[in-house]
């Protein structure tokens, strides 16, 4: 395994204020170069009155190099709670008074699910479960749940089961499960403070081996877990080192009997200021909204779609709510936002 | 807005088995009793999520959140979906 170099650059390479755009301009814009660690902290550093500039920058370069197509996603959990590892934001966890139990989704249920995102025009449908990594009984119900709905549904399947071994990558892939999410969730320096029980490393270990059978890697992170801003740059700069095809941008909802439960919401000029320092960092990616931009941003998610994010996940999460399907979709028919598969266009 | 779809069985101690609602004791989000201390907030955050606490009995409930709905299962006093 090897950890993703991250290019620290210099403070010279930082710039400030109107430096560190006009740079950006250059280098991300016009030569599609995403800015270094040194860069990103810098733009996470801008004032509020540099927000407008900062964030249509980041929607100029995701329309040069990403182009004004939006992929949708719809998730679903198939197993839910009960989780034997501790990520102190999760309310799946077992290991936390959380108010959330276990359940299991029937196959029928898995294939409807799928059937009511494709309905929305999504293209992809991200099954979901609370685990370490898979046992035999939770590959078992991915085998049945992805042939199940292969033969009734027209919609691209991703899955997301946590750490694998080679031989669950390669019988993924090998079902045809196209895309894989696992997440860095946070800068490696802050990393122990939010999980203690796997490492920063083993989550990178599964990335690696999931690209390397060939299938699209869904890497993404939780911001507002505690992390400085310098972590935060920190973060994106591993994310860009890892180059996934999807980064999916999750904000934190404090959920209750969680270590995190008490944790302030982001500020909505935080959230849009690091959407963009990630687009600026990441100019090519699928970079989503995923958790938490209801109660993080509100009626500004349209400034995310125009400030870097070119995806987003409609309908419910896993265990939480989301807005209501067709409010998203007349969101982006508004903003003349096509709906398209992205995985092969960028 | 939510639907009783499926009772449990005969209740025991005397609870709706019928599938009528049972009377709201207990908030669905954090099982404190509903009459006691505000549930203002539980109310907001309720809006963005599917019921935690049977509101007759206050057990957790089994829930299962879909991309369009949820479902929350009471083991005494049956089955809630939106
Ligand atoms: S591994 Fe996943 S489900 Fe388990 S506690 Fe961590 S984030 Fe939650
Ligand atoms: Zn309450
Ligand atoms: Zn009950």
């Amino acid at each position: 395994m090897t950890a993703p170099t991250v290019v620290s650059g210099t403070d010279a390479d930082a710039g400030a204020g109107d430096g560190i755009l006009a740079q950006a301009r250059r280098q991300v814009l016009e030569s599609g170069l995403g800015l270094t660690q040194a860069q990103i902290l810098a733009v996470l550093q801008l004032p509020d009155e540099a927000l407008t500039d900062l964030l249509q920058l980041a929607h100029d370069v995701r329309m040069r190099w990403c182009g004004p197509e939006v992929e949708v996603e719809g998730i679903v959990s198939l197993k839910t709670g009960g989780c034997p590892e501790d990520c102190h934001f999760c309310s799946q966890s077992g290991t936390f008074d959380s108010p959330v139990r276990a359940a299991w989704l029937d196959i029928p249920s898995l294939v409807e699910a799928a059937r009511a995102t494709a309905a929305t025009g999504a293209t992809e449908f991200c099954i979901v479960a609370a685990v370490r990594g898979p046992d035999e009984r939770l590959m078992e119900q991915v085998r049945q749940g992805v042939a199940a709905i292969r033969a009734a549904v027209e919609i691209n399947i991703a899955c997301s089961l946590g750490m694998l071994t080679q031989a669950q990558v390669d019988e993924l892939a090998a079902m045809g499960v196209h895309r894989y999410n696992h997440n860095l969730e946070t800068a490696r320096s802050h990393f122990t403070n939010v999980v203690t029980t796997h490492s920063w490393e083993e989550r990178f270990e599964t990335c690696e081996m999931v690209r390397a059978a060939g299938m699209e890697l869904c890497c993404g992170a939780i911001v507002g877990v505690g992390e400085t801003v310098e972590q935060r740059a920190e973060l994106a700069g591993e994310l860009a080192a890892l180059d996934p095809d999807e980064v999916p941008l999750n904000f934190l909802n404090p959920r209750p009997g969680t270590p995190f439960g008490d944790y302030p919401v982001v500020g909505a000029r935080d959230a849009l200021r690091t959407i963009a320092a990630f687009r600026l960092a990441m100019p090519r990616t699928i970079l989503r909204y995923a958790g938490g931009r209801e109660i993080t941003l509100g009626d500004l998610d349209t400034a995310g779609l125009l400030g870097g994010i070119n995806a987003v996940m409609v309908g419910n999460y896993l265990t939480t709510l989301g807005r209501p399907v067709s409010d998203d979709l007349t969101m982006l028919a508004d903003l003349k936002m096509p709906i398209k598969s992205l995985q092969a266009t960028l | 807005m939510s639907i009783r779809v499926e009772p449990a069985g005969a209740a025991a101690d005397g609870g709706p088995s019928d599938g009528r609602p049972a009377e709201t004791l207990f908030c669905d989000r954090c099982g404190a009793e509903a009459g006691h201390g505000d549930h203002s907030a539980c109310t907001v955050a309720r809006r963005l999520e599917p019921p935690r606490y049977c509101g007759s009995c206050a057990r957790r409930l089994v829930v299962q959140v879909t991309p369009t709905g949820w479902t929350a299962t009471c083991s005494r006093h049956g089955t809630l979906a939106n």
